[in-house]
């Protein structure tokens, strides 16, 4: 048997509350620290108790985007853990249980498969620990399989942070039943695993992160000041991350008593002259329709998160889906100026709201991010993010010098930009009043018809500054290609990856990758597409939205199309297998 | 020097009926804020929709014409982002008590230092008279032409039992009363609120001006002192023949942004956010 060297996904399985997330966070953790890559993906059911829960966490020696299917390495915290995943384990692959828990004859287990029964239970007893503690019995366990240091996953948990000497002794607990999960390894199957996890000296300190801290990181460098939030999956992180850095970056983070009083909070603190956020998920972002219009009325720059996850209603609140782009496109009564931007990874993630809080500012309108669960919740690891060049730019926004010169000011003046200079309150010399209703240039209600034709004219403008503002989309891969795909949002790194399966068969393709969707960069799109060969969508919803809005502006039908809509992600590989399937078939 | 011409929009039509109470709550708010000589240009006038959220474009201060029931958060985002600014929010009873009532039971709770005062008409107005959440039992309108049958929202009860730290009430027909308590409320370090009877002389014909000139009494004509919450409580209850205005209940405590150390020093938008270091925070997720 060949061994391989770094390159593996370990997955781990259970019922809520096993410590399944935090078992997996420590070993994308260790791993990162080790100068390897980790990407972590996990699927649970929205539930605090009970359910089944896993949490994989892919390692390679080169940066890494995206989960994939195949499992090295199970470690099953019950049976159904097994039931459920063993058929993803590759030839020769493990599985790491408890025999005195899981009857492992009964589960018709490929005889290629490494089983390691290992007392989890019983060592956590022995040690009079807590069931809980199974976690790091088995991660120490597999850390043996793997033939690792047990040093890396000790510097692991005893890393966080000790707040009490209760934590502490806890640490020292989970250290001990870890080692003891380590040696019963190493004393009963000491055959080489077909995989080793081995550390990669002299690597650059690299981050592991999600895109919610990701992005929650990129309106902290972009000055944001008030972020506003009601807790909903998968968006609640970003409330946490901001709330935990309030006081060290002067801001105010606001559990808000629901959606509307959030993006209401966030419009004032906006036309207060702060930058401000608010994050939810499509019920949240429901709810505050009629207010992200007041936004545009009003000419009020804020930054909207959506971190999307499958409807309708409540839909399934912990899982994946890309259903609300058409919502977000259209999302509010009458006509404004808006932009919508979808990153596509986690670098993305942190780049783009960077650049939505210019945006907002520069031409006073809000500022969509359409994330979800699949960004929102999967590690990943990267280099710091480098800021040298990202400059803010608050638009016209005037100092209180350029204030207080002002004489017969005007808030929405008719200017042939569209853009009118900004003051605001406390300001010497500007009084005066953001309005919902129609308004004159002073904002008092003013429903005369060339007002309201001037004024409406006046908002729309500033989108032909916006489309030359924002970037056209990128392309992928060589400029003429067998196969040509269109996607947004988190669908990207694992269509990357599956373009490199295509490669090794000797298909050739590229990717339209379409992140600022409004405004819309129609003329080129139309022509890109126009001119590829065989146009294939994909997307992670049933009726192919993003395929309806470039037909909109585009004339552009694309005939093939890879639809997901079961809630959970897109691996490179079900792309890869589809697009074969296209290709072959004309 | 603040004077009530600096405070007046000349040119800008007032919209409001000839006779509304909104008229004289107008021109107490302006004399409250010449009282406690606050800079106009320091002060921002929040709104939700109604008649009488179109008040912000009648006085010359800053003013955000929000949406419908929403007034509450938006003034919580202007304060947060600039601490040093008197907010006002002007309401309906329509606009907070239905549409916003969940905004208004957690301003109430969080003392956030702001004036909140309503316009209670008892009815819809600019929609044309529809029952409001304080419309009495029975009140016929055209969404309720058999009568309304639920029990009224008691604005007050609810600014008690929530520990706002301002409760008052004004009558409309008395303008120099009203006017002392509107500067009282706005000089209060803390949430104030003030429920004005606000007679609305097109659409409700069973409260108007005659009708509470019978009942209303001021409490600080008896030996009342707002500072107990109990006796607070009896006189909120008390709406029958006789209806007392004034100070209800007051009492001292910290504003909900004096509780944030990052305001500390200065307010937010005063920060420089040109250069905002990363480093630190991403090296802790190495």
């Amino acid at each position: 048997m060949t061994v391989e060297k770094n390159r593996l996904v370990l997955k781990i399985g259970g019922e809520a509350g096993y410590g399944i997330m935090s078992a997996g966070q420590a070993f994308a953790k260790l791993c990162t620290r080790a100068g390897l890559f980790a990407y972590t993906h996990t699927e649970y059911p929205s539930l605090v108790r009970g359910g089944h829960n896993v949490f994989a966490i892919r390692v390679e020696e080169k940066d890494i985007k995206c989960p994939i299917v195949q499992v090295n390495l199970l470690v099953a915290l019950n049976k159904q853990t097994i039931e459920k995943h063993k058929d993803e384990l590759t030839h020769a692959g493990g599985i790491i249980y408890d025999g005195e828990e899981v009857n492992i004859d009964e589960l018709n287990i490929r005889p290629d498969i490494k089983l390691f029964n290992v007392p989890l239970l019983k060592i956590v007893q022995e040690a009079k620990g807590i069931k809980v503690m199974r976690n790091s019995v088995s991660l120490g366990a597999a850390m043996a399989v793997l033939d690792a240091d047990f040093k890396l996953l000790k510097e692991s948990i005893t890393s966080a942070k000790k707040k009490s000497q209760k934590v502490a002794t806890i640490m020292e607990q989970n250290i001990k039943v870890a080692k003891e999960g380590y040696d019963y390894i190493k004393n009963n199957y000491p055959e080489e695993f077909q995989v080793k996890l081995v550390p990669v000296l002299k690597q650059p300190k690299r981050m592991l992160l999600t895109g919610n801290t990701a992005l929650s990181l990129g309106a902290i460098k972009a000055g944001c000041q008030f972020h506003a939030q009601y807790p909903m999956t998968p968006s609640s992180s970003i409330l946490h991350y901001l709330v935990s850095k309030e006081h060290e970056f002067n801001m105010v983070v606001k559990h808000a008593e629901d959606e509307i009083s959030a993006i209401n909070m966030a419009i004032g603190a906006g036309f207060s002259g702060v930058r401000s956020m608010t994050a939810t998920s499509g019920g949240g972002l429901a709810l505050m329709t009629e207010s992200v219009s007041l936004a545009g009325s009003s000419e009020t720059p804020i930054v909207i998160v959506n971190c999307q996850r499958p409807g309708p209603g409540t839909g399934l609140p912990t899982r994946q889906g890309q259903e609300d782009l058409k919502f977000v496109l259209n999302i509010g009564h009458g006509e404004f100026p808006k932009v919508v931007v979808a990153p596509g990874d986690t670098t993305e993630c942190f780049y783009e709201t960077f650049n939505a809080f210019n945006l907002a500012d520069k031409y006073q309108l809000p500022v969509l991010i359409v994330s979800d669960k699949h960004l929102a919740s999967c590690n990943e690891t990267i280099e710091p993010f480098d800021t040298k060049d990202l400059k803010i730019d608050r638009g016209l926004l005037l100092s209180n010098e350029e204030a207080k010169k002002q004489e017969d000011y005007r808030r929405y003046k008719v200017t042939e930009s569209g853009i009118s200079p900004r003051a605001i309150p406390g300001q010497k010399n500007c009084r005066f009043r953001a309005s919902s209703d129609e308004h004159d240039e002073f904002g008092d209600i003013e429903e005369s018809i060339q007002n309201r034709v001037d004024q409406m004219d006046k908002r729309m403008r500033k989108m032909d500054l916006v489309l030359k503002d924002i970037p056209v989309p990128k392309v992928y891969g060589p400029k003429k290609a067998d196969v040509t795909i269109v996607s947004w949002g988190s669908t990207k790194q694992a269509i990357l990856e599956a373009m490199e399966y295509l490669k090794v068969d000797g298909i050739t393709a590229n990717f339209l990758q379409m992140m600022y969707i409004h405004p819309f960069h129609s003329a080129f799109v139309k022509e890109f597409l126009e001119s590829s060969q065989k146009v294939v969508l994909i997307e992670g919803n049933k009726t192919a939205q993003l395929g309806g809005i470039i037909r909109e502006n585009t004339s552009f039908e694309i005939k093939h199309q890879i639809l997901k809509y079961d809630g959970r992600t897109f691996f490179p590989s079900t792309i890869y297998d589809q697009i074969k399937e296209i290709h072959k078939n004309g | 020097m603040v004077d009530l011409h600096d405070l007046n929009r000349p040119g800008v039509k007032c919209t409001w009926c000839p006779g509304c109470g909104d008229h004289a709550m107008l021109s107490a708010l302006k004399k409250a804020l010449v009282m406690i000589k606050q800079d106009p240009e320091k002060t921002v006038v929040a709104s939700g929709v109604g008649c009488s959220s179109n008040l912000p474009h009648w006085i010359n201060t800053y003013g955000f014409h929000g949406v419908h029931g929403r007034g509450l958060p938006l003034a919580y985002g202007i304060k947060s982002a600039n601490h040093e600014l008197k907010v006002i929010i002007t309401a309906g009873d329509g606009d907070t008590y239905g549409e916003g009532t969940g905004h208004y039971i957690h301003a109430l709770r969080r003392n956030v230092d702001m004036t909140f005062i309503c316009h209670d008409n008892q009815i819809y107005g600019l929609t044309q008279g529809q029952a409001s959440p304080t419309s009495l039992k029975g009140t016929i309108s055209k969404s309720t032409p058999y009568g309304a049958i639920e029990e009224p929202f008691n604005p007050l009860m609810h600014a008690l039992i929530a520990d706002a730290t301002f409760v008052a009430r004004a009558y409309a027909g008395n303008l120099v009363q009203m006017a002392e308590i509107f500067a009282q409320a706005i000089a209060h370090k803390g949430f104030s609120i003030v429920d004005v009877f606000q007679p609305c002389v097109s659409f409700n014909k069973v409260n108007t001006f005659d009708w509470f000139k019978e009942r209303v009494y001021k409490l600080e004509d008896t030996k009342y002192k707002p500072n107990n919450k109990f006796k607070a409580m009896e006189k909120a209850l008390e709406l029958g023949d006789k209806i007392p205005i004034g100070i209800f209940y007051k009492e001292e405590k910290p504003s909900y942004h004096d509780k944030l150390p990052q305001l500390k020093n200065s307010p937010l938008v005063k920060k420089k956010i040109d250069n905002v270091s990363i480093k630190k925070v991403m090296e802790e997720l190495f």
